[in-house]
């Protein structure tokens, strides 16, 4: 670190230098850490505003002085203390929230011409410090550490992931996706062509970008993000992703906070950018798992679509779509046209078309269609090349500020943007806030409204609707005692005659625990239940 | 009913391959959308480190857009492979132009491209303006010389052709849409939930026969009927009532509105099994969005009042629709109905029953419409199906650029963002601030590469100069000038995809387009739209 003069495990307060303008100074909070053999040492720098500009919406009521005790015994004590007082006040949106100090070489490819002369715009911007970048983003030894930097990108955002990480000059990318390449996919994932249809996506993407730009090495991985285990995402220092299920953001989530947790370094804080589109709207987000708001904090930003109730397909369907549910759900398993159903095979759509279309016309129905039936079933959602390529680049723009210090990133003050092209352009960015009770990242138990009367059956199908839980195989239990439990077998068959109990009947009370497991996620949710004043 | 028993005779096998792979957008814009796009031919005129307007192409390419020109006068060079992914090793020292157009059109094999010039010093912009099929649309990116953007400016005018310039700097892009006179969208594609429009309050006879006749003996209807009832059915009945005991009044001031819905909820059954009933939830939930009186948006109001600055502009179909609309609503002090209705808790056919009847109703005030439409001069050949679109989104009707011949008077933008800018700073933190200043500093550059921040602020001031002072113009102009006139491929990916999307809006007439500039701040993550 060169000009900061920091003493090796201590603590220096400094003056940002290289701000322009007649801003108060602001105070820098550095602490240089351990280093062990196998990694290059760790360098944590937390830049703090707090105390030049007070907020009406939120103070740390710590003075500077005791800002800085509480973070000097250890890592772990700072990373606590940043829980327990709002982020904002300690770490600003510039902060260069890692930084790993450097034990080697300058430059490690130079001396090769043209990829100099190939990164030349970029390397501008990163050589020539701007008026809001870090002070130390341009130092030669910052910017050779760019050159270690081990990037995952994941999910249907993937190519457009893929070209711009390698565009920003990341050289060594891993890529997860389990999915082979369908001919819908055409229409925006632009490094697949027809005649890569049934391919693995990871593999085509990543041939195809390591072709085309020169200097990159990407690894494809033809996985689901859940067949690796926590040493494999250990490896990378960033994770880009823009997965197309809720559940699989919320696992990798929940992957990389408790890596965060566990590990007493903050290089063990590997921050989460996500992405996500839908029509002309998306949304991209950073997250420092453990330490600002996560996912799972966010959950309810994604409420999960109304059900129509099985007795409405049943017996008195109204849309087009009650009579698609009905020749999904009902017909299908009552005539079994085929040993089993394939979603993407169009003879079975089609099977599921006539039959919607003949329980249409029994109804007078308008609306059933082709397209409608594969939409509901498959719960197609529209996307676009233009979309995707806002979003994906948004969080690429991130994990690129985050890796250069070039800019300020989202994350610690806004961490969410959202966009609408719909309607003119429109963009939402702001600070979502952590919580408290968060079952990933937070310490409390939630409270989880219920009421008494209801049955076990109801409560637990009711985690699969509720925004802030969402859980579709549920199992549950209270303090010293199993309510109702999926799996194995036995224990489901033994504990199954609870589901018709109320939770009166159960002996539950207003205010006691409970914990609600799921296999889609590895961790527990707490919650306790509030029980409904008598409606 | 007729139309509800004619139905496409079932397909053997599925969609065409075509409609496989364009799936997914044909769910936002549909066939006529597609078909728009498949007979736009674009120009790019291209410039700088070339990047953004490539990327703007891919996500044009990518959905079938029917022909591009790419015109551009550089050869491509090693710093052109670190920021365009549409080039490789094997393009150095080719003409940029032609090389990106053979990456581009590898990616839809259904798309034709075409570049200029064909031999390196054969660049002519007015030649190739002159010489080819109309565009549909022009696209330039910036830093490009003042003559060449005239030009264009020029041809767009001539042409009537909508006409985009887009820079990206560093972490800053703008881009700005000139379309030729108003710009009226009819298929705005509003969200569902506020489309939704039941005329609780104007109902016509057939509806109130209806309601009536399901609710004559509503206290004898037994549990599984009363649970069925439509909101409709038990928000008219109780409307009714509520006229009886209230001077035949409606309840429309909010405090009214509050003691209706109690009476909703108090005639909910609740001596049944379920201990109340699920329609009744649905009718109390429906009160305070759907118990009001017809009323026009401002935006349509803004149709009706519109004076043509040209007469000859009166003329298209969508005036004369617009004209005929609002002699509907003179005369009914209401627009026509729009026909849908959301799903609620009914049994299938009486549902179905009501659904008929604002169908018909909606049909019916079309073809009112309609007659007036024949009976405007030039009003005799417009389809049918436009006026039924007219009428269904009359409500969410937009007018682009209705002040196109109004030149805006950039000090007096400044004036007031940064006005804005002082109410924001008071309320706090939260409060985004204008990113006009980043307009201001990359048009500072519009002709030129790149130029030091005095020299911006310098040319900003020239425009405005109370700017010229502020901090947060000087730091942007900094922020510009460090760049060196180079693009970041991200920032430009970013906004080539917003070109994409306003270029997809303004081709299909789907969606609403900008009005007219949109800022991007790639350090804050976030847009500003503004008309500039
Ligand atoms: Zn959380």
């Amino acid at each position: 670190m060169k000009g900061r003069g920091l003493a090796p495990g201590g603590i220096k307060v400094t003056h940002s230098p290289a701000k322009v303008g007649a801003e108060a100074p602001k105070f820098l909070v550095g602490r240089q850490l351990r280093h062990t053999e196998k990694q290059p040492h760790l360098h944590l720098d937390l830049t703090e505003t707090a105390y030049d500009a007070p907020s009406p919406v939120q103070q740390c009521t710590d003075p500077p002085q005791l800002l800085l005790q509480s973070c000097s015994s250890n890592i772990t004590s700072l990373l606590q203390h940043a829980k327990r007082h709002p982020i904002p006040r300690i770490l600003n949106p510039t902060a260069r929230f890692w930084k790993m100090s450097v034990e080697t070489q300058v430059a490690a490819d130079a001396g090769v011409g043209s990829q100099d002369a190939r990164w030349k715009y970029l390397d501008h911007i990163r050589r020539n410090a701007g008026p809001f970048t870090d002070p130390g983003a341009t130092e030669d030894e910052f910017l050779a550490q760019f050159e270690k930097f081990k990037i995952l990108g994941a999910g249907g955002l993937g190519c457009e992931i893929l070209k711009n990480l390698a565009m920003s000059h990341f050289k060594n990318i891993h890529v997860i996706d389990m999915d082979t390449i369908d001919i819908s996919n055409l229409n925006r994932q632009f490094l697949f062509r027809k005649a890569d249809v049934g391919k693995f996506k990871a593999e085509v993407a990543a041939e195809f970008v390591q072709k085309r730009v020169e200097g990159v090495s990407i690894t494809a991985h033809n996985n689901r993000i859940q067949d690796f285990d926590e040493e494999f995402y250990k490896q990378f220092q960033l994770v880009v992703c823009g997965l197309d299920s809720i559940e699989a953001r919320r696992w990798i989530n929940a992957m990389l906070v408790s890596i965060a947790e566990e590990a007493e370094d903050p290089d063990a804080i590997k921050p989460l950018i996500d992405g996500g589109t839908e029509g002309f709207k998306g949304q991209a987000r950073v997250i420092f798992p453990s330490i600002t708001s996560c996912i799972e904090c966010q959950l309810d930003m994604h409420a999960p679509r109304a059900a129509v109730p099985l007795c409405t397909i049943a017996s008195i369907p109204r849309q087009p779509e009650h009579c698609v549910e009905w020749a999904h759900i009902i017909a299908w398993e009552q005539e079994k046209p085929f040993p089993q159903l394939d979603k993407d095979d169009p003879e079975h759509v089609t099977w599921l078309y006539q039959k919607a279309l003949t329980r249409a016309q029994e109804f007078s129905i308008p609306g059933v269609t082709y397209s409608l039936t594969q939409g509901t079933i498959k719960n197609i959602i529209p996307a676009i090349a233009s979309t995707n390529a806002i979003i994906a680049a948004a969080c690429c723009n991130e994990a690129f500020k985050i890796a250069t210090t070039s800019a300020p990133c989202l994350g610690f003050e806004n961490n969410y943007m959202m966009y609408s092209g719909n309607d003119s352009i429109y963009t939402y960015t702001f600070k979502h806030e952590k919580k408290d009770d968060c079952p990933v990242c937070g310490r409390q138990a939630r409270p989880l409204e219920v009421d008494p009367k209801a049955t076990l059956q109801e409560l637990v199908d009711s985690l699969a609707l509720r925004p802030e839980a969402q859980l579709k195989k549920p199992s549950i239990r209270a303090e010293g005692k199993t309510l109702y439990m999926q799996f194995p077998p036995s224990l489901e068959q033994q504990t199954r005659p609870n589901l018709g109990k109320t939770l009166i009947e159960l002996g539950l009370e207003n205010g006691q625990q409970v914990v609600v497991t799921d296999p889609a996620f590895p961790l527990e949710f707490n919650f306790f239940f509030k029980f409904k004043a008598d409606s | 009913m007729a139309d509800v028993m004619i139905q496409t005779p079932p397909v053997l096998q599925g969609p065409s391959e075509k409609e496989r792979k364009y799936d997914r957008q044909l769910r936002l814009w549909a066939a006529s959308g597609q078909a728009a796009l498949e007979s736009a031919n674009i120009l790019l005129v291209n410039s700088g480190s070339g990047t953004v307007g490539v990327e703007t192409l891919k996500n044009l390419v990518l959905p079938g857009i029917g022909k591009f020109t790419i015109a551009d006068q550089a050869t491509v060079r090693h710093e052109d492979l670190g920021v365009n992914f549409f080039l490789d090793e094997s393009s150095l020292g080719e003409l940029r132009a032609k090389a990106c157009t053979n990456f581009l059109i590898e990616l839809n094999p259904e798309v034709q491209g075409d570049w200029h010039p064909k031999s390196n010093d054969s660049f002519n912009l007015q030649q190739l303006l002159t010489t080819s099929p109309p565009f549909t649309l022009v696209l330039y990116a910036l830093p490009l010389p003042q003559d060449q953007v005239q030009l264009l400016h020029d041809y767009a005018r001539q042409h009537t052709t909508p006409i985009m310039a887009v820079h990206s700097v560093g972490f800053y892009s703008y881009f700005k849409t000139t379309l030729p006179g108003t710009f009226p969208v009819v298929d705005t594609h509003p969200e569902e939930t506020v489309t939704t429009d039941l005329r609780l309050l104007a109902p016509w006879s057939e509806l109130v026969d209806f309601a009536k006749d399901m609710t004559k003996d509503i206290d004898s209807l037994d549990n599984h009927e009363h649970g069925h009832l439509p909101l409709v059915v038990i928000l008219l009945h109780q409307l009714d009532q509520w006229q009886q005991s209230h001077g035949g009044g409606y309840p429309t001031k909010y405090a009214d509105k509050t003691a209706f819905r109690q009476t909703v909820s108090d005639a909910m059954r609740r001596d049944n099994p379920e201990g109340g009933e699920e329609n009744f939830e649905e009718a109390v939930a429906a009160v305070m969005k759907h118990v009001t009186l017809p009323s026009i948006p401002g935006s349509l109001q803004q149709v009706f009042e519109y004076e043509h600055q040209d007469p000859a502009d009166a003329q298209s179909s969508f005036w004369i629709i617009a004209e005929a609309v609002k002699q509907f609503y003179k005369e009914h002090g209401c627009l026509p109905v729009p026909g849908g209705l959301p799903d609620m808790k009914a049994q299938s056919g009486v549902y179905i029953k009501l659904q008929n009847i604002y169908k018909e109703k909606a049909r019916q005030d079309v073809r009112e419409v309609l007659n007036s439409v024949r009976s405007i001069p030039g009003g005799e050949e417009i389809d049918s199906s436009e006026v039924e679109l007219f009428c269904k989104n009359a409500r969410f009707i937009k007018l682009i650029n209705s002040e196109g011949g109004n030149a805006v008077r950039v000090d007096q933008v400044v004036d007031q963002e940064l006005a804005n800018d002082e109410i924001a700073a008071i309320a706090g933190p939260e409060m985004p601030l204008s990113l006009l200043p980043i307009y201001l500093a990359l048009t500072a550059t519009s002709h030129v590469t790149t130029d030091s921040p005095h020299g911006i602020i310098e040319s900003i001031g020239q425009q405005a100069p109370k700017a010229a002072s502020s901090e947060r113009f000087l730091k942007t102009a900094q922020e510009v000038s460090r760049a060196g006139g180079g693009e970041l491929h991200n920032i430009s990916a970013v906004t080539g995809g917003m070109v994409a999307q306003e270029m997809i809006k303004v081709i299909t007439k789907q969606y609403v387009p900008i009005d007219n500039t949109c800022i991007f701040d790639g350090i804050e993550s976030r847009c500003q739209v503004l008309r500039l």
